[in-house]
């Protein structure tokens, strides 16, 4: 059985957010909310670098973990859903997650922030809605992950900085990377996602 | 002269050495293709975080929140809110009330030791009944609320299903949200209520020397309100106090405080919840179940005058006097 990451080659994101508005368009996602984002470090500074991030999809996810009503799982690919039918949007998924994923479509004064919204991995939702059918696309956008597809992010990375797809593949990818041109700043968040890191 | 020679030849070795030593480093800012390597610069994700808490960087959206790229303390925020709370939650609550029913079974009722006078002496007005209840039946419905967030879906889901499980939390995070304000409301009205009777004074130290009337035979001297009331309002006060803030902070997300304030905002709140929770459930006991004669004074506001002159007999003393008449007989008799 595949386990479904992300990883972001850092010496190759130039910062462009090809993969956040790819992500905006495939899901047409609301206003406001933004799965994913690219992080400028030292910005301006010698060694800057750029990480694009969205859901981890995380190993023993945080996020799953502390959901009062429990509406966030793992697949058995690994990918984190969440049933937004039961989702009570208190935000504690967003106090646990160490990307800042969740997101709310409202500011959230008074408790008010909406249904919880985040990267699904464009695998539909984790709600009772058929994959692929028109209510899940409303609910959580697209279901590529049923058609056999990878998150467009990814796919359509210019440089193919952010790599998605079973984890030993793009682990093997990234070193080889590494490996031929002989440095690398490693793979940004799979400490804390995953518990292991990327050992070149 | 030798030893300015020795002196010389040893600074030379040592720069030798230097060199030696510097050249791997300069060599490795080369690729294996003679470019620099464009790493050799970059701060790596385990010094960043071995700096700060979090990695922090430039964002072009407007959301600044999003601007932190990793926080590894929400593993940690995780871990005290599955382990530490459910464990100290549930160790706390229900060994309160372990405690409590252990208390019932040794000591049983404290019964009024000279039976009901049938006479009755005014103890809460109205207002001060009021705001008591106010803050009473806010708290019972905050903490019922609270606790449903934490433990509700290891006690309450598989009982009645996540569907049903999950409108009624949603129902209970408003109630929880909005009824705050009426508990801060009658938390205000008996903090400057009470104050000056709370005060501790120089009795205090002889009704804790006399056992604080869980001894039979000994009298314990007490004013308006004993050590053990005085220890209800102070906690409550510093408890109240306490949530209150942590819970307009969570109920402000991110209203100028970032996520390390948030997960520590609610810590306090849930880690002060559970003890004033615990606190409360003491105050209930002995307000009712515990003491006979008691619960009436928040009741209907008054006590019995034998309640009065074996539980707060220098404030009946003080009533008497500046009453400046003899106990009426009432005209209805208790019970």
């Amino acid at each position: 059985m595949a386990r479904m990451k992300f990883l972001c080659d850092a010496d190759r994101c130039i910062d462009c957010n090809a993969c956040v508005t790819a992500c905006k368009n495939e899901n047409e996602v609301p206003w406001g909310i933004n799965r994913r984002r690219v992080v400028t470090i030292n910005d301006g500074k010698p060694g800057e670098r750029s990480v694009s991030m969205a859901c981890m999809h995380c190993t023993d996810a945080p996020c799953a973990a502390v959901c009062p009503v429990t509406c966030i799982y793992p697949t058995e690919d690994g990918i984190v859903l969440h049933s937004k039918d039961l989702c009570i949007g208190c935000g504690y998924c967003f106090y646990a997650c160490p990307f800042g994923a969740p997101q709310y479509p409202k500011v959230g004064n008074f408790g008010s922030r909406g249904k919880m919204d985040k990267c699904t991995y464009c695998a539909g939702g984790g709600g009772a809605e058929a994959p692929g059918s028109a209510e899940e696309f409303e609910k959580y956008g697209s279901n590529r992950f049923g058609e056999g597809k990878l998150p467009l992010c990814a796919e359509m990375c210019s440089t193919k900085s952010l790599l998605a797809g079973d984890g030993d593949v793009i682990a093997q990818i990234y070193k080889e990377r590494v490996l031929k041109r002989g440095y690398g700043s490693g793979a940004w968040g799979w400490m804390t996602a995953y518990h292991e890191g990327i050992e070149v | 002269m030798t030893f300015l020679a020795h002196i010389r030849l040893a600074t030379c070795a040592m720069i030798f050495l230097a060199m030696m030593v510097s050249a791997p480093a300069v060599a490795q800012k080369l690729g294996p293709d003679g470019a620099p390597n464009p790493t050799a610069s970059v701060t790596s994700e385990r010094n960043l975080l071995e700096q700060f808490p979090r990695a922090e960087g430039r964002i072009d959206i407007p959301d600044t929140k999003a601007a932190v790229l990793i926080q590894p303390a929400g593993r940690t925020w995780d871990y005290f809110h599955e382990v530490l709370l459910h464990w100290g939650g549930a160790i706390v609550i229900l060994g309160t009330i372990a405690l409590l029913g252990l208390a019932y079974l040794i000591l049983g009722r404290l019964r009024i030791t000279a039976g009901r006078s049938g006479q009755k002496v005014l103890r809460f007005r109205a207002f001060e009944r009021f705001s008591h209840w106010l803050t009473a039946v806010s708290f019972v419905m905050l903490g019922l609320t609270g606790l449903n967030i934490t433990f509700g879906k290891i006690v309450l889901l598989p009982v009645i299903g996540p569907e049903a499980f999950s409108d009624l939390s949603q129902l209970a995070k408003y109630v929880h949200n909005f009824t705050s304000f009426s508990f801060v409301a009658g938390l205000l009205l008996i903090i400057a209520i009470f104050f000056k009777d709370n005060i501790p004074e120089r009795v205090d130290l002889e009704w804790l020397k006399q056992g604080g009337g869980f001894i039979k035979n000994k009298h314990a001297p007490a004013s308006r309100f004993n050590p053990g009331e005085k220890a209800v309002y102070w906690l409550s006060l510093a408890a109240g106090i306490a949530v209150s803030v942590s819970g307009f902070v969570l109920l402000f997300p991110f209203f100028g405080t970032n996520i390390a304030d948030m997960q520590i905002a609610q810590i306090i709140h849930a880690v002060v919840a559970m003890l004033f929770i615990a606190l409360i459930l003491g105050h209930i006991y002995i307000g009712t179940l515990g003491m006979e004669g008691a619960f009436e004074a928040m009741g209907t506001g008054d006590v019995d005058l034998n309640w009065a002159k074996e539980h707060h007999d220098l404030w009946l003393a003080r009533k008497l006097a500046s009453e400046d008449r003899q106990v009426r007989p009432t005209a209805t008799p208790a019970e």
